[in-house]
């Protein structure tokens, strides 16, 4: 669970020691609140009443969590305002804490009474969540917005399901991207304005990088970015790391391999440098040491704020044949209540459903609109970055919605960790971390009664 | 010696036996009082939580499910079979937290020493200098790792800068180590990194306890020393270390608890790289309990790892006073 739930909003906002001691903390409150009775569930049966653009109970104030620790924070914080400033009744208060504090927090939080009423959850995590009961179906809002698979993405809609009920309401995606520097592109003599789209130019960019001094494509062998640039790869070479019911692990198999042994040899090449630092490759970008960079599309924000920096994005080169592109997605959740409150639920479906809608000013945060009708307005189309990452939109892979299939991920990263940092051969690599991994994903299973 | 300067009070009591009661300076309850805070905390938050996960330790435990199975000794016997997922990260975890404790204790036993004594001698800028070597102690470890992941980042650091700015990278090829060194992403150097990083942060702390027992070592010693002709080197061996051999005790015991529970250095440097090398026993136990939430399968992990610490304690005890007797 660590790895694709710890988003960051900046390269450098991730302090996972934070997490490793506020969870510490959690631990303790856990001991503490002794055995901790499960919270009531409501459930999906609950009514789809009342409509959902205005709540006229008794005023209420709602408890916002996220992890919006990084230049994505004050988008999310002035849409918060904006809404308290249009509502009389509701008040809604956001804290915003780092993401892998906040999913260690927030069960212990939810068990105790004193969880937040809505939060935002990354959708592979989503199915951990609702099988741990720490979040609430939420078909009746879905229903109730009239929220319809037709108005999103079909993986993004669908990895919000868990067992036949919905969990999560998805706000945003947010793809892998291909960031390149115009500047070392023009000392090597490449088209700045043309950046390689296939293989052999790839490959090619990169040769005459090469000839110019400049490692172009600098492999991290680390969880971000390396992890969901190996993610892409072995998509794109037709592989999948997971069987569609997540039941098995599929990256020891040949695309893996071969989406790895082409990073890998990035290094043998001297395109890449070896033992990449963590967040070396972001900084490389800046700093005209490296062209490429395959990064999320949070990271734009990172980018605009260095001064004099010619760069551009485009969707990711197809390096394998399938065009293929790592993404995540931001979902909206309501937490089970200890003891449901009506007039809270109903104002928690206004708000989400309000945020929902005004999904364009949260695009500009560096975010893809999940609404298929808001990302195909004439408004996000003004956001030409965003609208560029919002290309691959048809392609984008995400991964399946397996409760716990975040421990299987540890061993992904450790495989990427090994064979980029040229300690072991790449299938070596991937295999015996596919046999840990398919220990874990068993044990899941019988825990979680799959 | 011991018997004249220790407990005058006493024998002045009884010698002059005026009163064969004792006067009563405090109620019945007054210490119970005094303790009652720490107390209160240490049964909240350790004793009531210890004896709650040995409880835990034998269920299939994650307090968001109703069921919590009991399972027996299954969570320790799955620690000693090859088959379970938990065998393998615990005990490499094991082996990291091992090879740093071995590693790093010498030196933060040592370093502080020689830096103590020097700072006990009587120089200018005697007090800043002290203040200098304990400042980085007060640091965060947060900030210690930031700052040296990038530090020490094998492409874009100062320090691989500065060998190729000073021209040390023929020595260093001359010496069969090959440039860029990277100091945080292979073996040994992501080790010999952390051990140099911690020891660099944490050795004031240590230095200031031998301060205060070497203030503590009566000058008399010294200079009977002296008469009787013994050189610097004699005086260290037969006057320092004995006189300082209860704080000896103390601190590596300390410092032993302490790099066997090292966990954000390797969280914030190598996060457990390369591959899964400096992930530490603490890494894998947050991991299993908070990030996997398999609590019961995480307790059993802590209390092995509280068994092997006390045996290591208790060598330690044994080793120190066993010279003692000598």
């Amino acid at each position: 669970m660590n790895r694709l739930d710890a988003i960051p909003a900046h390269p450098l906002s991730r302090r996972r020691f934070l997490t490793a001691t506020a969870a510490v903390g959690a631990g303790a409150l856990l001991s503490a609140c002794g055995g901790g009775s499960s919270p009531a569930n409501p459930g999906a049966s609950a009514p789809a009443e009342p409509a959902a653009d205005t709540y006229d109970g008794p005023s209420v104030e709602l408890e916002f969590w996220n992890g919006f620790t990084g230049g994505d924070g004050p988008f999310m914080k002035q849409l918060v305002d904006q809404f308290n400033a249009e509502q009389d009744a509701v008040s809604v208060r956001m804290t915003v804490m780092e993401w892998a504090d906040y999913y260690s927090r927030l069960p212990a939080a939810v068990t105790s009474g004193r969880g937040p009423d809505v939060g935002i959850m990354h959708l592979d995590s989503l199915s951990t969540n609702a099988a741990r009961n720490v979040i609430m179906p939420l078909d009746d809002v879905a229903t109730a917005l009239e929220l319809d698979s037709s108005d999103f993405a079909d993986a993004v809609w669908s990895a919000g399901e868990y067992k036949g009920q919905r969990f999560g309401i998805p706000l945003d995606v947010h793809p892998l991207g291909f960031y390149y520097n115009k500047t070392v592109l023009e000392e090597a003599g490449l088209d700045p304005e043309a950046p390689p789209m296939d293989r052999a130019s790839y490959e090619d960019a990169l040769e005459a990088l090469k000839s110019a001094g400049i490692s172009g494509h600098w492999m991290s062998p680390h969880a971000f970015t390396g992890s969901m640039t190996l993610q892409s790869l072995i998509w794109q070479f037709g592989g999948s790391l997971f069987s569609d019911d997540g039941t098995e692990v599929l990256w020891d198999q040949d695309p893996a391999i071969e989406a790895l042994t082409w990073m890998v040899d990035a290094i043998h090449d001297g395109y890449s440098p070896s033992d990449v630092g963590q967040d070396a490759d972001a900084i490389a970008l800046q700093n005209g040491q490296a062209a490429f960079n395959w990064n999320g599309i949070w990271h734009m924000n990172s980018l605009n704020e260095v001064p004099d920096l010619e760069w551009g994005v485009a969707p990711l080169p197809n390096i394998g044949g399938t065009p293929a592109a790592w993404a995540g997605s931001h979902n909206f959740v309501m937490t089970t209540p200890r003891s449901p409150d009506d007039n809270k639920l109903n104002a928690a479906r206004v708000f989400i459903n309000w945020v929902s809608r005004q999904s364009v000013d949260w695009a500009k945060g560096g975010q893809v609109p999940a609404r298929t009708s808001v990302r195909e307005s004439a408004e996000f189309a003004e956001l030409t970055d965003q609208a560029t990452f919002a290309e691959q939109v048809d392609y984008l892979r995400f991964p399946p919605a397996v409760p716990g299939i975040g421990d299987a991920f540890e061993d992904f990263d450790q495989a990427l960790n090994e064979a980029v940092l040229l300690t072991k051969e790449p299938a070596d690599a991937l295999r015996s971390a596919a046999e840990r991994a398919a220990k874990k994903l068993e044990e899941n299973r019988n825990r979680f009664g799959e | 010696m011991a018997t004249t300067t220790m407990s005058p009070g006493r024998s002045a009591r009884t010698t002059d036996g005026g009163s064969p009661r004792p006067i009563r300076r405090h109620a019945a309850w007054t210490p119970y009082a005094f303790m009652a805070p720490f107390l209160a905390i240490f049964i909240t938050f350790v004793a009531v939580p210890a004896v709650f996960g040995v409880w835990m330790s034998l269920h299939d435990w994650d307090y968001m499910f109703e069921v919590k199975p009991f399972v027996g000794l299954q969570n320790y016997l799955n620690l000693f079979d090859s088959a379970s997922a938990a065998y393998q990260s615990f005990w490499n975890g094991m082996r990291a937290t091992a090879i740093f404790t071995v590693a790093s204790v010498p030196l933060l036993m040592a370093v502080p020493l020689a830096m103590a004594i020097l700072l006990n001698r009587r120089f200018p800028g005697r007090t800043f200098f002290r203040a200098v070597f304990f400042m980085p102690y007060v640091l965060g470890v947060a900030v210690v790792g930031l700052l040296f992941r990038f530090v020490l980042d094998p492409n874009i650091g100062i320090v691989n800068a500065a060998i190729s700015a000073l021209g040390l990278e023929g020595a260093l090829n001359a010496l069969g180590i090959s440039t860029p060194i990277p100091w945080i992403t292979a073996q040994p150097w992501a080790w010999i990194s952390l051990v140099l990083m911690t020891v660099w942060w944490t050795l004031g702390f240590n230095t200031i306890i031998y301060l205060a027992g070497l203030q503590d070592i009566p000058r008399e010693l010294y200079d009977a020393a002296k008469v009787d002709g013994a050189t610097g080197w004699q005086q260290f061996r037969h006057v320092t270390l004995p006189g300082l051999r209860n704080v000896l005790l103390f601190v590596v015991i300390i410092t032993t608890l302490a790099s066997a529970n090292m966990f954000g250095q390797s969280v914030m440097v190598t996060s457990g790289g390369p591959g899964d090398s400096t992930r530490t026993a603490l890494m894998v136990i947050l991991g299993e309990g908070l990030e996997s939430f398999r609590m019961g399968s995480a307790a059993a992990m802590s209390y092995l790892l509280a068994v092997f610490l006390s045996i290591v304690s208790i060598l330690n005890v044994l080793m120190v006073r066993g010279r003692r007797r000598r």
